[in-house]
């Protein structure tokens, strides 16, 4: 299905400051598949994912979604399609209620109540909180909020999930749920993060961005394996690499 | 640093259950209570902020159109303040509608009261200079007052009297519901969008002062407040951090589909009910500012005590 293609051609991005954070990259990625973005600190995970979204726009380049592009016209569009979960759950939830701020998308593209209900109830589901549909967002552990905030673009049923550090700050057993609900998406996924043993769990392909540039794209698995490579974008071998000698050699 | 260490033990004393530790300064309880101290602080500003939270309750008033709600509170607001300076009797009346939207709406009257009192040193400074200026005077019970106190009172009790209707119109409506009514009535949908705004924006605001109040307080152990040479950074800090939050909530909003109406997905039919409520208290109100009700009862007793 060509429409769930993302494309992004030739992109470079500065922000008003000068500081140049996004330098020519490109890449296509396509309909059902699930890469990492990976990258150190600064490197420019989050401002390629907001240029992806349209909240940022490019100095040069483009970026495609479908055969789309991502200006301010086609932006109601695109969004409905893109679901971004930011990086920080806190930005994400800004309603009285749990419910409220899941409803909140599908309300902005006039559902009526009855599907937006029901769309609400099952994104709950999916995360696994329907019983916290009542309570105010800023009253959540952290986990908690984490999941509403995958519900809260998983209402507007897109077509292409993209998240920005989705295990950040969780304690083990809720990153594993949110690994496992990862996994369970046949969306389009895009994940940026640090959390190289998770991006291995769920992505096929990954990306390593370094000082805004693409170092290396290719699968999962040989990448995350390749040690002198993460080395020199500032990360390290994912702890389930280097735990097994045994492993590491019969991958490497 | 002896300073710090009586300061452990004033909180530690406070705090039953660490009692025993109290007598030598311990950095790790030091913290911890702290930690609680400005937790406690934190809540409070989330308690004021989130008024709007009882606009969730389900009472025969939170039911009324939010319309319904907003111009009557519009016309208690225009009644109370066409008030003359010396007329107090005639406001007396108006205390009705706010008892009686409590008693219906079941709001704590303590939440409301709480905020009413964090807003009134403003009130009592707009209205404190008036005994000092107003030349003319009266007589209570052999005293000689300046008129001036009168004054006062009659801005004490508007103030009071119409910042509780807009609280209360908030606590039962809620902001989202209120920028519907808003919007109903005509008012540009970028002016609607400027007050919801500034309201969530709020809310961001304190948040960053009680997280940067936190990480200083954290490492300025036996300090009050913040130093005043730190004031300076705080604040820049402050405007920096809350801009760049208020930014990324923003875009969170856009990246749903945000793109100034919010529809609240409720059904936004005005019924007759309330109808009956706009029309029932704008004929109190009416009635009460043109008749002066207790006046008029009290010169009704006056009147059968003589005969
Ligand atoms: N609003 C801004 N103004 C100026 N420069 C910025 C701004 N936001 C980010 N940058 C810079 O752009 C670069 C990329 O930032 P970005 O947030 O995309 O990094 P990241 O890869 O997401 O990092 P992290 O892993 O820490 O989230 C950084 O060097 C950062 O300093
Ligand atoms: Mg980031």
């Amino acid at each position: 299905m060509s429409h769930h293609r993302l494309e992004a051609r030739d992109l470079s991005f500065s922000y008003p400051d000068g500081h140049e954070a996004i330098k020519n990259i490109s890449f296509c990625i396509h309909h059902g598949e699930s890469v990492g973005i990976i990258g150190a600190n600064g490197a420019g995970k989050s401002t390629l994912l907001m240029l992806l979204t349209g909240l940022l726009f490019p100095g040069s380049g483009e970026v495609l979604v479908g055969d789309v592009r991502v200006t301010k016209k086609t932006l109601p569009m695109i969004r409905q399609r893109l679901g971004m979960v930011f990086q920080d759950p806190d930005d994400q939830l800004f309603m009285t209620t749990v419910y409220d701020d899941v409803a909140f998308g599908p309300r902005n593209y006039g559902l009526d109540e009855k599907e937006v209900g029901e769309r609400v109830m099952k994104a709950l589901d999916m995360v696994g909180i329907p019983h916290l549909k009542d309570r105010a967002p800023y009253k959540l552990s952290g986990g908690e909020k984490r999941a509403a905030s995958i519900a809260t673009v998983l209402s507007m049923q897109p077509d292409i999930l993209i998240m920005d550090e989705p295990t950040a700050g969780l304690d083990p057993k809720s990153r594993r749920k949110v690994i496992e609900l990862l996994k369970s998406f046949e969306h389009t996924k895009i994940i940026a993060s640090h959390d190289l043993d998770m991006v291995l769990e769920t992505c096929k392909r990954v990306m390593v961005i370094r000082d805004g540039q693409v170092a290396a794209d290719g699968e999962a698995l040989k990448l995350l394996t390749d040690a002198k490579l993460l080395d020199s974008c500032g990360l390290e071998l994912p702890l389930s690499v280097q735990g097994c000698p045994v492993c590491s050699n019969h991958i490497g | 640093m002896l300073k710090s260490t009586q300061d452990i033990h004033r909180i530690d004393i406070n705090n039953r259950e660490t009692q025993g530790a109290a007598l030598q300064p311990c950095p790790k309880n030091l913290n911890r209570d702290l930690i609680l101290l400005m937790a406690s602080a934190g809540d409070s500003f989330y308690n004021i902020l989130h008024l709007d939270e009882l606009a969730r309750m389900d009472t025969s008033i939170h039911r009324v159109h939010p319309l319904a709600k907003l111009l009557v509170t519009v016309a208690f607001l225009v009644a109370v303040s066409s008030f003359g300076r010396y007329d107090i009797s005639g406001l007396l009346t108006f205390f009705f509608y706010p008892v009686t939207i409590f008693v219906l709406s079941e709001i704590p009257a303590a939440s409301i009261l709480k905020r009413l009192l964090l807003i009134s040193p403003l009130i009592v400074g707009m209205g404190i200079l008036n005994p000092l200026f107003e030349r003319q005077t009266f007589i209570l019970g052999g005293v000689v007052l300046s008129t001036g106190w009168i004054t006062f009172l009659s801005i004490l009790i508007k103030g009071a009297l119409t910042v509780t209707a807009a609280l209360l119109l908030v606590a039962t409506t809620g902001m989202d519901r209120l920028a519907r009514a808003l919007r109903m009535l005509g008012v540009p949908r970028i002016f609607v969008l400027q007050l919801l705004l500034t309201y969530r924006y709020i809310s961001v605001l304190t948040e960053e002062v009680a997280r940067m109040q936190r990480a200083y307080a954290l490492r300025a152990p036996g300090q009050r407040g913040v130093h005043t040479r730190a004031w300076g950074s705080f604040a820049g800090q402050l405007i920096l951090r809350s801009f760049d939050r208020a930014q990324r909530v923003w875009q969170a909003m856009r990246a749903r589909g945000f793109t100034g109406d919010y529809n609240i997905g409720e059904d936004t039919r005005f019924k007759f009910r309330d109808f009956a409520y706009l029309s029932g208290w704008i004929f109190f109100f009416a009635v009460a500012r043109i008749f002066d009700v207790p006046g008029f009862i009290g010169s009704i007793m006056t009147w059968l005590a003589k005969h």
